[in-house]
């Protein structure tokens, strides 16, 4: 038999995946449905549960009442005063918000029970989009703050008004980037059980959250327990999240409530048109970019204005889309001063949160965008601009003027191998031959920073320094894990980075054979996460691409350690010293006599079975934690810098796209796309987080959109009217290249690599769609672009 | 997303069916692609589902003289693959733009036409060739003709106690030929905009029918062969491909206005279905013209 490429898919492809909504942990549990609002915008007069609660098979209806009673607000990463509760208390803010929760024996009753729930509403005007809500009349969401917008910081880095007044050109551009989701095939799931114990409420949930754990506390904080009497456990196999299941948390409170008064666990599991409805989705952006640029396209400055349209409530961990990205806001040009304004609104929409890219989609539209502008307005050719802008190659470590370290990296090398990848002079004249024939061919390009390992400090620049606590910051990216050694030998691998379809297991085990000189088999990772007994801290979950840089080493580090012990062992039954000593083909030999050796097995039993023979002073230990603590991730400075990643991969793409002319059809027909992610841990798997990153691009690009009325009706509620691209519409010839600049702060060399081209290709098409229409006087400012879209830039570029 | 209650009934006779459907809130449930999302929605609560599967005799298709009639329980998937739609090359043409295949192997052509999505394809279909419909009740049996059948939007002249127990479709003759086509913005989703085509060679001047739908409440059907003739008289009676899609296209942007009938979603507005509708118009009427000629001149040479 073949082997598989990944040491989960035996389970996932035979159907014995472990997923929530298969499992039933906590037998007793009954089955909740919420109820939620109809209206956008509307105060909520009363809310009667009577009804629903004498239908026989109902345990429990919570609603506003119970909620103000138990839960306090979600500790918010602002002091914006917006109360977050998991449930409308006073007003709906956004149409499927949660106003009540029924749990009865099974879904059917609890769905019908819901329809009993009499809630009176008064509605108020609705303000949807971005710039309506700034306005000062606009409809106010939260009563208690002075307007919408909840948090506005200006920051300078360097003499940016001088730059600009000595510039010799001023490229200015207004762009919107859309709200769209990544869409996992599963939806939130939740099993809770609240229990009384002597020292206050102990809480047991199982969720399909994947971090990051620092929304632990929050959701503690929304109970009034301490973090640990909330016990979380996540199952082995989550079907997929790219940031989006990030903000299951608050349901995890609000189950826990249900269970409270229904005295037993309590089971969620949230449909698709819930999902669609009220989960999560990154974040709606309306931006200004300005360079200053002079005659031969070189940026020297640049300012940046961006508004994030966050939803409802700032829901943790927003604002961070505005800052997640803060250290590469320059991107990969060589750009020392700039000027940021960063704005979050509320608006009559679902929150916002983490998708795949985190922020980095709406930063790159912006200024990827521009870089074209620039281009255009310069008479050069989009790559020659890159070219000029560039951060160089021997620049490396290279500080941004926003405090970060890029560790490594050859932009010019990558830039020219995905140029080279589409022969992209022969296509430029291709391209001219095709505008020649009246054709509409385009080739747009984006050259990105893509950061990984994030920083969660940068958190603390949504609050001005004046109101940050002295040593109260916020830092770190660090991860953990356990590696224990069974009496056979077989190794035990315990990861706290929460995969989703990642493959964190299959890289694990490999790197953890490789180190210990073991046969694969020998390897057992489990990536079940528990906070009883799994190794964490507030920065653990799986976001930011975490994985490659920072689990592997800590991985290593364990494994290290796992390693001397064994040795020692080793000496014990060889009588040479452990430095003599190799581990490798499942054996403990000598370095330079291989025939003088044991087995890996022995040594492992000695320590279990025969602590008493190893050398005085050595403990029988062979389970060992480490975490991977890079002192590179520090708080935020005085001055508002941060480094807001660890590690600081690279994405260059060359789309070329052609748009037919009678449907306005649009087609790929090339991608060559290159990533250098540092060193390549597993290339399979790597290739896989393209495809899927690019194909999550695409949705972004033509297809996906939470579109909303301007009455805040959502219309994108199902799958008929929220298009995610099949695979009929991701099949397009792609030129996949590699470059390894090993990361100097990472164990392996390792950097991410999951989000790559969902940064950069959004922007891309958008770019070549631009080309290809350029002619035609059609400006592209936003996205999704489709016949539709591309008919009426058309005909307004035509005057009709 | 459950279902409300409700009550389910699968009787073994049209005759229980129809007694069943004389029931108040009864609702036909046969390959269910488009009731069960809209049960599990509760956007329809129906008092009883009449499951009709176990109706031999409802799963019958066939070839009867100059027709193809396909029972209510026939499967879009069974009607692709039976070389018996050989017949009725329209069907053929557009069953690939129905759904999804694994939406083909359980949706029924009859209840895709019961349904009446004013964006799917087969009501259109049935529109052009003139199909007929076959309705039963415990009153009787009763015939209509395509042209009466769609009343609105998912509205048709389907009484609450009727089934339609059958669709019959023409067989196409020699000296026809047939065009198909629609955008959808992914593969197999409801079009924006489509056409059905049917030309006919065999009498004295070229005719042609063209039904679109996704641009109104109901399929919508024109007589176009005056265009397709005025075409004709510009490249000749046998023209390339090319010549004569050209020569539609002068036309084919008025026929667009004159068919396109919709408030428009944010998917396409009207206008862009009109451009659409243009660019479909021209190439399946040229495509249905150059079969209709080619199947003539098969028949000649026989």
């Amino acid at each position: 038999m073949t082997r598989l490429a990944r040491v989960e898919d035996a389970a996932l492809l035979t159907g014995q995946g472990r997923f929530l909504d298969d499992l039933d942990p906590l037998p007793g549990t009954l089955v909740a449905a919420v109820v939620r609002s109809p209206h956008a915008h509307a105060r909520i007069r009363s809310v009667d549960l009577e009804k629903a609660r004498r239908l026989p098979g109902v345990a429990a209806v919570i609603g506003p009442e119970e909620v103000l009673a138990t839960l306090k607000p979600f500790p918010l990463s602002v002091k914006t005063p917006h109360p977050y509760y998991p449930t409308a208390t006073d007003k709906t803010r956004f149409v499927g918000e949660p106003v009540a929760v029924v749990v009865a024996s099974d879904r059917y009753l609890a769905e019908d029970a819901a329809e009993l729930v009499e809630i009176d509403y008064e509605p108020l005007p609705a303000v949807v989009r971005t710039d309506l809500a700034m306005e000062p009349d606009a409809p106010l969401l939260h009563d208690e703050s002075e307007g919408n917008v909840a948090t506005d910081r200006t920051f300078a880095f360097g003499e940016v008004d001088a730059a600009f007044a000595d510039a010799r050109h001023v490229v200015t551009r207004s762009y919107s980037f859309p709200r769209y989701s990544s869409m996992p095939m599963e939806c939130y799931v939740v099993v809770a059980d609240w229990r009384d114990g002597a020292d206050g409420p102990e809480i047991t949930a199982h969720a399909n959250f994947h971090g990051p754990f620092s929304m632990a506390p929050v959701v503690a904080g929304s109970l009034g327990i301490p973090t640990s009497s909330l016990r979380l456990v996540v199952p082995a196999d989550i079907g997929g999240s790219f940031g989006i299941k990030s903000a299951v948390y608050p349901y995890i409170s609000l189950m826990a409530l249900a269970s409270k008064h229904a005295g037993r666990p309590v089971r969620w599991t949230e449909d698709r048109l819930e999902h669609l409805l009220a989960s999560s989705s990154g974040s709606d952006r309306l931006m200004t970019f300005e360079a200053a640029v002079d005659d031969d396209g070189v940026v020297s400055a640049l300012r940046v204005d961006l508004v994030d349209n966050v939803g409802a409530y700032l829901r943790p961990p927003e604002p961070s889309t505005l800052y997640r990205c803060f250290g590469n806001i320059t991107g990969a040009y060589e750009i020392d001063t700039v000027g940021i304004r960063a704005r979050a609104v509320v608006t009559n929409k679902a929150p916002t949160g983490l998708n795949r890219g985190f922020g980095g989609q709406q930063l790159y539209f912006g200024l990827e965008r521009l870089i074209d502008d620039i281009a255009r307005e310069r008479g050069l050719d989009p790559a020659e601009v890159r070219r000029r802008n560039l951060v160089p190659s021997d620049a490396f470590p290279y500080a941004t003027p926003t405090g970060g370290i890029y560790d490594s990296g050859d932009y010019h090398r990558a830039l020219e191998l995905a140029l080279d990848n589409t022969d992209y002079e022969r296509l430029r004249k291709e391209q001219a031959a095709a505008r020649d024939r009246g054709e509409w061919m385009g080739i747009g390009l984006a050259t990105i920073v893509d950061p990984s390992a994030t920083n969660i400090g940068y958190v603390g620049l949504a609050t001005p320094v004046e109101d940050r606590t002295a040593r109260r910051g916020k830092s770190g990216s660090t991860e953990h894990v356990r590696v224990t050694v069974d009496p056979q030998g077989i190794v035990s691998v315990l990861l706290g980075t929460v995969p989703q379809g990642q493959g964190h297991a299959t890289v694990a085990r490999d790197l953890v054979a490789a180190h210990l000189g073991l046969p694969v088999e020998h390897v057992r990772p489990r990536v079940e996460l528990d906070t009883a007994t799994t190794p964490w801290t507030i920065s653990s979950g799986s976001y930011s691409s975490r994985f490659a840089p920072l689990l592997t080493s800590a991985l290593l580090e364990a494994a290290d350690r796992i390693a001397e012990t064994i040795k020692v062992a080793g000496s014990v039954l060889l009588g040479v010293e452990p430095e003599r000593l190799e581990l490798a083909d499942g054996m403990v030999r000598v370095v330079d006599r291989h025939d003088r050796a044991v087995p890996f097995r022995h040594a492992a039993g000695l320590v279990h079975w025969d602590p008493g023979s190893l050398p005085d002073g050595l403990s029988a230990r062979l389970y060992e934690e480490a975490a991977f603590t890079p002192p590179q991730s520090k708080a935020v400075s005085r001055t508002d810098q941060i480094n807001s990643s660890l590690c600081y991969g690279f994405v260059a793409d060359v789309v070329v796209v052609r748009i037919d002319k009678e449907s306005l059809t649009l087609s790929i027909e090339h991608l060559s796309s290159v990533h250098d992610a540092g060193t390549i841990l597993n290339k399979t798997l790597l290739e896989g987080q393209v495809h899927g990153a690019i194909t999550q691009a695409l949705g972004g690009a033509l297809f996906e959109e939470m579109t909303y009325s301007d009455a805040g009706q959502p219309t994108a509620g199902t799958f008929m009217d929220y298009l995610c691209p099949t695979s009929a519409e991701s099949v397009f010839p792609l030129t996949s290249g590699h470059l390894e600049t090993p990361s100097p702060l990472t164990r392996l060399g390792a950097k991410g690599c999951g989000e790559g081209s969902s940064m950069s290709l959004p922007v891309a098409i958008a770019n070549a769609v631009a080309d290809a229409l350029n002619a035609e006087g059609v400006e592209i400012t936003s996205l999704p672009l489709h016949g539709n879209v591309l008919h009426d830039l058309l005909m307004t570029a035509n005057g009709d | 997303m459950k279902a409300a209650p409700f009550a389910y009934v699968r009787p073994g006779s049209v005759g229980d069916i129809v007694a069943e459907l004389a029931r108040d809130g009864s609702k036909v449930i046969a390959g269910g692609q488009s009731l069960v999302p809209v049960l599990a929605m509760r956007l329809g609560r129906p008092a009883q589902l009449v499951d009709i599967n176990a109706v031999p005799e409802l799963n019958q298709l066939m070839r009867d003289n100059g027709s193809l009639r396909v029972g209510a329980t026939v499967r879009q998937r069974r009607l692709q693959g039976d070389e018996l739609s050989a017949a009725v090359p329209l069907v053929r043409l557009a069953l690939p733009w129905v759904g999804h295949r694994e939406i083909r192997s359980r949706g029924t052509v009859c209840g895709s036409i019961a349904h009446a999505d004013p964006a799917a394809e087969l009501p259109a279909v049935a529109c052009c060739l003139e199909a007929t419909m076959v309705l039963a009740s415990s009153r009787g049996t009763r015939e209509i003709p395509a042209a009466e059948f769609f009343t609105g939007a998912l509205s048709t002249a389907v009484e609450p106690d009727e089934l339609l127990a059958e669709v019959v479709f023409p067989v196409a003759k020699p000296g026809e030929g047939f065009g198909f086509g629609e955008f959808a913005r992914r593969h197999g989703d409801f079009a924006l905009a489509g056409v059905a085509v049917r030309v006919r060679t065999s009498g004295a001047a070229p005719s042609a029918r063209l039904t679109c739908f996704g641009v109104s409440d109901v399929p919508v059907t024109a007589d176009v062969s005056g265009q397709l003739r005025a075409a004709l008289d510009t490249t000749g009676p046998v023209p390339s491909r090319a010549a004569l899609v050209g020569a539609l296209a002068e036309h084919a942007g008025d026929i667009a206005l004159d068919l396109v009938d919709t408030a428009g979603d944010g998917h396409a507005s009207p206008a862009y279905r009109r451009r659409l509708i243009s660019g479909l118009v021209a190439r399946e009427v040229t495509s249905a013209y150059l079969k209709a000629t080619r199947s003539e001149s098969e028949r000649g040479s026989r």
